[in-house]
């Protein structure tokens, strides 16, 4: 598996670790427990095909990825900075 | 046909012509009183105990694939009962005792064999954390021996106690702890089901759910519609994909795990031996090959393979621990898809469905689980109240904080 890195360019995996969905890119604001924080943390829809995560690029530019990625083939389909991905969702 | 060592010895001298098949292949039926969607270990254990335990008879097992052909048929079989949280405690050490009375119960062989399981630790600080896990297995009723180095050395000479980097301080030795012959569980299971009426379905994926007025009144297949008053999910790898034909979000990504084999060799390794400092485990198959594994690639995947870097990792941590296993020759590897759910237990429960059961997220610890999992299963879909060995398997414990974080790592998904 190789991912390319909008800095880096195409990288072996290994220099990136797994975050998980990116469902962690929204934290919610409630200050409190509520439902949004157990949707944050708990629960997924946990897709057979086509998924969004987040994966840190630690043993490179150490940025923050967002990596369309599908479960099934293991094929990476799209990367981009998890920064400019966050802008584009808001 | 009752399996007896009279009846080997009376087919082998009438040429083996009396054997039978050990289940039938039945058509589905248009409606049953319990739909058990997942035709594996824990699906066929469910129904198994529904039947003997529960008197229920009218139950259809739905299977899309082939019986066993899930993780039950995928495994490192380890059957251990060493776990120290309040729940997990009880839990598994009430499996094991399932386990000691399987073959018998179940009149099949499943080559249960209580080898022993060592736990090595590698530091002061993991001496402790291990000899406290070691009192708590004693206090819950389970065995455990805080070895030390030379204790270890007798039974396990082979180590490398001279390294360096991780020097083997001793080991967590759990004698009961062992391994199990995974496909013989599944078949055990699937012809005990059988004989007592239970209909075992197989190359029938459930496609739908079918929820009316807030309860379950059946599921709609590739080989038609079944009514039923009540629906078990029971697909762990697939749970999130069950769950969602009702509706349902679960606290759970699936993840792959590897495992490897080696050819065929002499006896070697007598117990199941766990590495403390990297993420490697190992036995030796009664076939001869040394089967071994290591932690999940922690990325989200249904692929059934894994990649490279985890292989090389679990390779490095095995010739750290035990160089002579760079003689043998990998013969074959694989990965099953894990249920992994946030905070590393699983969960038996009701659903907000009325008549819909949940069974998942047994991250990687399904097998050594499956008697337990369908004993509490059967008992929950029998009576409607949870079995007392798994009242905090909770659907609901994520939400309300009560977590069952058995390495107290937090309950994130990424952190299991």
């Amino acid at each position: 598996m190789r991912i390319k890195c909008p800095l880096c360019g195409d990288r072996d995996s290994r220099e990136f670790t797994p975050m998980g969905h990116e469902t962690y890119m929204n934290r919610p604001d409630d200050e409190g427990w509520s439902p949004a924080w157990d949707n944050y943390l708990h629960l997924r829809d946990n897709p057979a095909g086509v998924t969004r995560e987040l994966w840190y690029h630690g043993a490179g530019c150490t940025s923050w990825l967002r990596v369309e990625r599908d479960t099934v083939t293991h094929d990476i389909l799209r990367v981009e900075l998890a920064s400019d991905a966050k802008r584009g969702n808001a | 046909m009752r399996y007896s060592g009279w009846q080997v010895i009376k087919q082998g001298l009438t040429g083996n012509r009396g054997w039978k098949p050990a289940w039938r292949d039945p058509a589905p039926k248009a409606e049953y009183d319990v739909v058990i969607i997942g035709g594996g270990g824990h699906g066929l254990a469910t129904a198994y105990y529904l039947a003997k335990e529960h008197g229920l008879t009218n139950i259809a097992v739905l299977e899309k694939g082939y019986l066993g052909g899930g993780n039950v048929g995928r495994n490192t079989t380890i059957v251990r009962a060493n776990y120290g949280l309040e729940g997990n405690s009880q839990f598994y050490s009430h499996s094991l005792k399932l386990w000691e009375g399987l073959e018998q119960d179940l009149n099949y062989n499943v080559m249960h064999s209580q080898r022993g399981i060592v736990n090595l630790f590698h530091s002061d600080g993991q001496r402790d954390a291990y000899a406290r896990r070691g009192n708590m297995m004693m206090s819950q009723g389970d065995d455990a021996i805080l070895l030390d180095r030379e204790g270890c050395r007798k039974l396990m000479p082979f180590l490398d106690y001279e390294q360096t980097r991780f020097p083997i301080f001793g080991g967590l030795y759990h004698k009961r702890g062992g391994t199990a012959r995974h496909d013989a569980v599944a078949w055990g299971y699937a012809r005990g089901a059988d004989q007592r009426g239970v209909d075992l379905i197989q190359k029938c994926e459930v496609t739908g759910i079918d929820v009316e007025n807030g309860k379950v009144v059946g599921v709609q297949t590739s080989r038609g519609a079944i009514r039923a008053k009540k629906v078990a999910m029971c697909a762990a790898g697939r749970s999130g994909q069950v769950a969602a034909m009702a509706g349902m979000r679960l606290p759970i990504e699936s993840t792959v795990l590897q495992a490897f084999v080696t050819e065929g060799l002499k006896p070697v390794i007598d117990n199941v031996i766990t590495y403390g400092m990297g993420h490697f485990y190992i036995s030796q198959s009664d076939k001869g090959g040394l089967v071994f594994g290591g932690d999940i690639d922690f990325y989200a995947s249904y692929a059934s393979r894994g990649n490279l870097p985890m292989m090389e990792h679990v390779m490095e941590a095995g010739m750290t621990l035990m160089p002579m296993i760079g003689k043998a020759k990998l013969l074959r590897s694989w990965g099953g898809i894990m249920d992994m759910s946030s905070d590393g237990s699983p969960i038996i429960d009701k659903t907000h469905i009325d008549g819909l059961y949940v069974n998942a997220g047994w991250c990687y610890g399904g097998f050594k689980a499956t008697p337990a999992s369908g004993h509490c299963y059967a008992h929950l879909i029998a009576t409607d109240r949870p079995h007392e060995a798994a009242t905090r398997h909770r659907l609901d414990r994520f939400n309300t904080g009560r977590i069952m974080d058995e390495e107290s790592k937090g309950s994130q998904h990424n952190l299991h």
